[in-house]
């Protein structure tokens, strides 16, 4: 109570408060409504049909099973790299540790471009890959790779502050009841990071869910193979398929939304725990 | 924390098993970069490689060509567009969130980070079915003869709608750490709300304000996705960078789009190093 009245004492909430939720509206609330109204158009059965079409099935579940696993791969590497970056002295950290952002700073069309031409049958490593059969770029590895590309920053940085916070003297006492370091690993140090860990899974897994700019280019876009939904529904626009791209894309923004729902939820619980721990 | 440091090191460096612990540090460090090799730093390699691979001379040859050269100036502009309002929106939205206590702050945080979630096809698609011909706003914008989807005030839009939380969500926790003692004090000292907000918050969120900006600037010039949506690929008139390569790139002019990726490569490595910068200032100002 006295808190609240103190904090009013500052000027400019109405004004701030309001061009905030004009903006808000203008920008993002009202463009994301009409595509849910567009989609209310839609009969349920209509709205069904489009779903269950086999082209539109198959790309989801090119692009979900490509994000479970990419987004898995980003929790074990981005651990290791903030394990790394964290607890180890080498030569050159600080430049590995800015290089770590560039999947955020690269535009995703030139990671796209650059990827292909190093896992096409002719780049550089496509090539080794190439006498045996094995195709990466234009099949669905091609695709993980890039969404592994661009999900690793997430889980190193949700990972890299809680370790930097972590007190050393649990596992100092751990080791003194006679742990290895595996054990120390698993026992103390996993669980503690267990939260943010699973923070930088979800980051990673929604934001592959979403991506396009570096997909495409490496993904060959087949029809029912390497097809993902952001890609299925720009064809369902060209086509002039309002609907059906609107109907696709609803379904992808209740996943997005309930995503990024559980990520704050969480964060604001570790924050709050934080807080309480601070406090005492 | 500097008695904490201390621990840390000699935990890391204990004088049980030393070997077995700095063998275990070798192969941890040399997984981490041989991964980081070829997953970040053999893609950047790769864009310079391809660009210069026909000779400098071509290289900006492929920059200085009319097409390439309005897709640069198109990416400055909607981001000389976006970027201030960004700018001006978050600054404004984290003193709302940051300094009041009101009920439903999380969840205007949750919607503010909508961009973040939404795949950037789905933006472009949204004001497709605004603005387009088809869209709910079609009927109407064709009267008045105003263009916004497959032109330039379309690519802005989804540009806006892309980059909206980078500048408020690096703001909101900084000016929740620093409390608002001070600009409490400023005002019981007889400054105005103008003059509290330029010498006393300003000041204390100057670095992440420019952190913010420097992001928001990268994906204003890199956004692919939703403008690919939105632009209709009119050569010359809405192109902007990103979507030039991509054409030059399916016409099988290899050399020329990487030459201009390399541009968007040098944008994200100067990206890079001005966040460093930024981090280096913030953490010698915190000791």
């Amino acid at each position: 109570m006295n808190q609240a009245a103190k904090k009013r004492l500052l000027p400019g909430f109405g004004l701030s408060m309001g061009f905030t939720m004009v903006y808000l509206s203008l920008i993002v609330l009202i463009p994301i409504a009409v595509l849910f109204l567009k989609a209310a158009t839609l009969s349920l059965s209509d709205f069904w049909q489009i779903l269950t079409d086999d082209r539109v099935i198959a790309s989801f579940k090119v692009t979900f099973s490509s994000s479970l696993i990419a987004a898995l791969v980003n929790t074990v590497a981005g651990t290791l790299i903030a394990w790394v970056l964290v607890r180890y002295d080498f030569c050159g950290k600080r430049v590995v540790d800015a290089f770590v952002d560039l999947p955020f700073a690269l535009p995703t069309a030139v990671a796209g471009i650059a990827l292909t031409a190093i896992y096409a049958p002719n780049g550089w490593i496509g090539q080794f890959f190439e006498p045996f059969g094995i195709k990466i770029a234009f099949t669905q590895i091609g695709i993980l790779i890039a969404l592994i590309f661009i999900g690793l920053p997430f889980v190193v940085r949700s990972v890299q502050p809680v370790l930097q916070d972590f007190d050393s003297q649990y596992e100092e006492a751990a080791a003194t009841l006679g742990a290895n370091s595996l054990q120390i690993f698993i026992k103390v140090i996993l669980p503690a990071i267990t939260p943010a860990l699973l923070t930088g899974f979800a980051l990673a897994f929604a934001r592959a869910l979403g991506e396009y700019g570096s997909v495409v280019f490496i993904s060959g876009n087949m029809p029912m193979k390497t097809e993902i939904v952001p890609l299925l529904i720009i064809t369902k626009l060209e086509q002039f398929d309002y609907a059906g791209a609107a109907a696709i894309a609803t379904v992808m923004l209740i996943i997005s939304f309930s995503l990024l729902f559980i990520i704050n939820f969480w964060q604001w619980k570790q924050a709050r725990k934080h807080q309480s721990v601070r406090g005492v | 924390m500097l008695p904490k440091k201390q621990t840390v090191h000699t935990s890391t460096k204990g004088k049980k098993q030393p070997a077995v612990a700095s063998l275990t540090k070798g192969i941890l460090i040399s997984l981490a970069l041989l991964f980081l090799g070829f997953f970040i730093l053999m893609p950047l390699i790769i864009v310079f490689m391809e660009a210069f691979q026909k000779g400098i001379e071509l290289y900006f040859l492929s920059l200085t060509e009319p097409d390439a050269v309005s897709a640069i100036k198109l990416t400055l502009l909607t981001a000389a567009i976006s970027v201030p309002l960004n700018t001006l929106f978050g600054v404004v939205a984290a003193w709302a969130i940051a300094k009041f206590e009101f009920k439903g702050k999380n969840i205007l945080i949750t919607l503010i980070d909508i961009p973040f979630a939404v795949s950037p096809v789905i933006a472009g698609l949204v004001f497709v079915l605004l603005f387009g011909s088809q869209g709910v706003l079609g009927p109407f914008l064709e009267a008045y003869d105003v263009k916004i989807i497959f032109a330039v005030p379309g690519i802005v839009l989804a540009t806006i709608f892309i980059t909206f939380p980078f500048v408020v969500r690096e703001l909101i926790p900084i000016m929740q750490e620093q409390g608002s003692e001070e600009e409490e004090a400023a005002l019981s000292l007889g400054a105005n709300g103008w003059q509290m907000f330029f010498r006393v918050t300003f000041p204390n969120i100057k670095w992440g304000l420019l952190y913010g900006v420097i992001l928001c600037n990268a994906r204003a010039m890199g956004e692919f996705g939703a403008v690919s949506v939105v632009s209709g690929h009119i050569r010359g008139l809405t192109n902007t960078l990103p979507l030039h390569v991509e054409i030059l790139y399916n016409e099988y002019n290899f050399t020329a789009a990487f030459a201009v990726a390399s541009l968007l490569a040098l944008l994200a490595l100067v990206t890079l190093v001005i966040k460093s910068f930024v981090e280096w200032r913030t953490r010698k100002a915190h000791c």
